[in-house]
């Protein structure tokens, strides 16, 4: 392999979309312009001043940033270590994802666009575009898998009444995967006047890094809120779920050079790793490219792309983002798989200790922290990415 | 990629032949998975000048319904690479007409991409359409093993390419270049509109070094008959799949289908 994809020591992206060896656009001609487009402006678009003051005033004023950290007391004594929790699920929405959202719909607006396109799973991320098109007049078009559609009504509903349109995907798994298909394909049908957003650290150059900054907020407040309540910027362990991986990127960013906090990213093994129903790339990924970039990806030995399965539908998804996947490699990260059962216990448990209901997505980290092997004196934070009202029918299948 | 080729069937056909060219889009094992090379031999019976061999794939993001379908049933009929090449090859006993294989990259990623080259020189595939393989990829690492077996990179253009883009895929084709017709997905297309028409000319008027095929909504002998006024060919594929789903493999059912596309 050539230049490109040697690994290397950095965890920022190249000038050529590479994280080590994953990353790049493997995009077809047809998205090609949109796509340079978006590489030539986003550096520039995020750094103007004018940008920074709106991004930030909107984060503050309608997200209600920042979030607070929580020290979760009953939960540090029953793991007999200090928990802090990154209370994302308190954004306007429900989810980290708007803050990814916020900051495209303002690139988008200064690149002229006038409609949006956008995938989801939970459908969280569907929302909060739905929110912000709503917000600044956009019209708005959220794939969403029909499966997903199903189990995931209020927030279709939410969509709908806050203007967009959901499109069902049908094809293939009807899940994740295949919404971000056909939201790709409604893009290369509409490259002029559309702005694709994506809602993870997925997809092709610049869209992983542009997520990943516009979600960087969460470890920038960490390091700010734990400098206060502890009196340093660093904790032992930064804890997220990983499906495409935008709140790990977010709560991991600030972190990524600070080699003794230790990055502890949380996937969807769903049944378990070994039963065919799982979600767990690291596990039974390697290398391979979807959606526009090189990273992990469940796959046959054919190069087909494996269905996965979680009770998450935010974690629902055959690949991670391109950083995840250096992460892993790298061993910059750890990585681990957590069943559906794990889950909602977890998630039960943190309802009943702390009176915080927490995503499906959300309860995959809390379950990681049983497996760590935690000290008396480790200092944890865990990014608490969603809440879990979505999640009550699921939830109350268990109780 | 400049420097000379070993001979290949593809730039033989366009240096003796320059217009009304046909090529055919099938995906392998399809409907059947035995169809691969039935198919082929009803087309090479109709006269068509060049053919592209779909490689299934379960993610075509450049595809539209009817070719993601084929792809579909392709697969769930346990068709692969390695069945394709085996498929293939004692093909150039038979056939004569070029052959492109036309995928996404990843599953010649997983097969390897010096094995891929390998095994289509050994069939006698003389060219590859990747949609998804950027071309400045290519060109660092590629390059060098899809020439050294003789296999040629078809690179797509479409409306929105900037003209920059354009010269330096020109510069960096052998073969043909694929137009597509329009800001689309494949089988979506209706007709060929006055903006698509502006499109052709001003492709027309650059007069680059590359033969050009339009592809992506040509479906009847109108279009294809409009294609030819501005290029050297058209490339036909989701109405090809259409016809084989409704009508079958047949060679007098091929033979229909390519008879009403070119008279």
């Amino acid at each position: 392999m050539a230049t490109t994809l040697e690994p290397q020591t950095s965890f920022e992206v190249n000038d050529k979309g590479f994280y080590g060896r994953f990353g790049g656009a493997f995009i077809p001609e047809m998205l090609y312009p949109n796509v340079e487009e978006l590489r030539q402006n986003y550096l520039q678009i995020i750094a103007d001043p004018a940008f920074q003051a709106e991004f930030w005033q909107l984060l503050e004023d309608y997200v209600g940033r920042p979030t607070p950290l929580f020290l979760a007391k009953r939960l540090s004594a029953e793991l007999g270590a200090t928990i802090y929790l990154k209370r994302e699920d308190l954004c306007h929405t429900g989810a980290h994802k708007v803050n990814n959202t916020i900051g495209q719909i303002l690139v988008a607006q200064r690149l002229g666009k006038k409609r949006i396109v956008a995938e989801t799973g939970a459908g969280q991320h569907g929302v909060a575009t739905a929110t912000v098109c709503a917000l600044m007049g956009l019209e708005c078009i959220v794939y969403m898998g029909s499966i997903d559609m199903e189990r995931q009504k209020p927030n279709v509903d939410r969509m709908r009444m806050l203007g967009a349109t959901v499109v069902p995907a049908t094809s293939g798994s009807q899940t994740l995967k295949d919404a971000t298909n056909e939201a790709m394909r409604h893009w290369i049908n509409n490259p002029v006047d559309t702005h694709y957003i994506i809602g993870s650290v997925v997809g092709p150059h610049p869209y992983p890094d542009m997520v990943a900054r516009f979600q960087s907020v969460i470890s920038e407040e960490v390091r700010k809120q734990l400098l206060t309540k502890i009196g340093r910027e660093n904790p032992d362990y930064v804890v997220a779920c990983v499906g495409g991986g935008s709140n790990a990127a977010g709560a991991f960013y600030h972190f990524l050079h600070e080699p003794l906090v230790r990055l502890v990213a949380a996937e969807a093994a769903g049944q378990g790793v070994t039963t065919g129903h799982s979600a767990a790339t690291t596990a039974l990924g390697k290398p391979g490219v979807l959606h526009g970039s090189r990273t992990i990806l469940m796959q046959t030995d054919d190069g087909q792309v494996t269905e996965p399965y979680s009770i998450s539908a935010g974690l629902d998804y055959p690949g991670i983002g391109p950083l995840h996947a250096h992460l892993f490699d790298s061993g910059r990260g750890d990585f681990y798989a957590i069943t559906d059962d794990e889950a909602l216990e977890a998630g039960f448990r943190l309802s009943k200790l702390e009176g915080i209901i927490p995503a499906l997505e959300s309860a995959h980290a809390l379950a990681a922290l049983h497996k760590m092997n935690l000290q008396a004196n480790d200092v944890v934070v865990v990014c608490l990415s969603g809440r879990g009202d979505k999640d009550l029918s699921t939830y109350s299948k268990h109780l | 990629m400049t420097q000379e080729l070993t001979q290949n069937r593809i730039t033989d056909l366009f240096s003796q032949k320059s217009d009304r060219l046909l090529s055919v889009y099938f995906t392998a094992g399809f409907p059947n998975l035995d169809d691969t090379m039935p198919v082929l031999r009803g087309l090479q019976a109709t006269g068509v000048d060049l053919v592209e061999i779909g490689m299934p794939y379960s993610d075509p993001v450049a595809d539209g319904e009817t070719i993601q379908l084929s792809n579909g049933r392709a697969l769930d009929n346990g068709m692969s690479l390695k069945t394709l090449f085996a498929q293939l090859a004692n093909c150039r006993q038979e056939i004569t007409v070029p052959i492109l294989l036309m995928g996404y990259i990843n599953p010649v990623l997983q097969y390897g991409v010096e094995n891929f080259c390998r095994m289509c020189q050994s069939v006698g595939v003389d060219g590859v359409i990747l949609p998804d393989l950027p071309l400045d990829l290519f060109l660092d690492e590629y390059a060098p093993i899809f020439r050294q077996y003789g296999i040629l990179n078809v690179n797509l253009i479409t409306p929105q390419t900037a003209e920059s883009r354009i010269r330096l895929i020109d510069q960096e084709s052998d073969g043909f270049i694929y137009m597509v017709s329009s800001a689309s997905i494949t089988g979506s297309t209706k007709g060929i509109s006055d903006p698509m028409r502006a499109y052709f000319e001003r492709i027309q008027a650059m007069n680059l070094r590359n033969p050009r095929l339009i592809g992506f909504g040509i479906n009847n002998h109108e279009t294809f008959d409009t294609a030819c006024q501005y290029a050297n060919g058209a490339i036909v594929g989701s109405a090809f799949i259409r016809h084989l789903q409704d009508h079958g493999t047949s060679a007098e059912s091929i033979q229909s289908f390519v008879q009403t596309i070119r008279s």
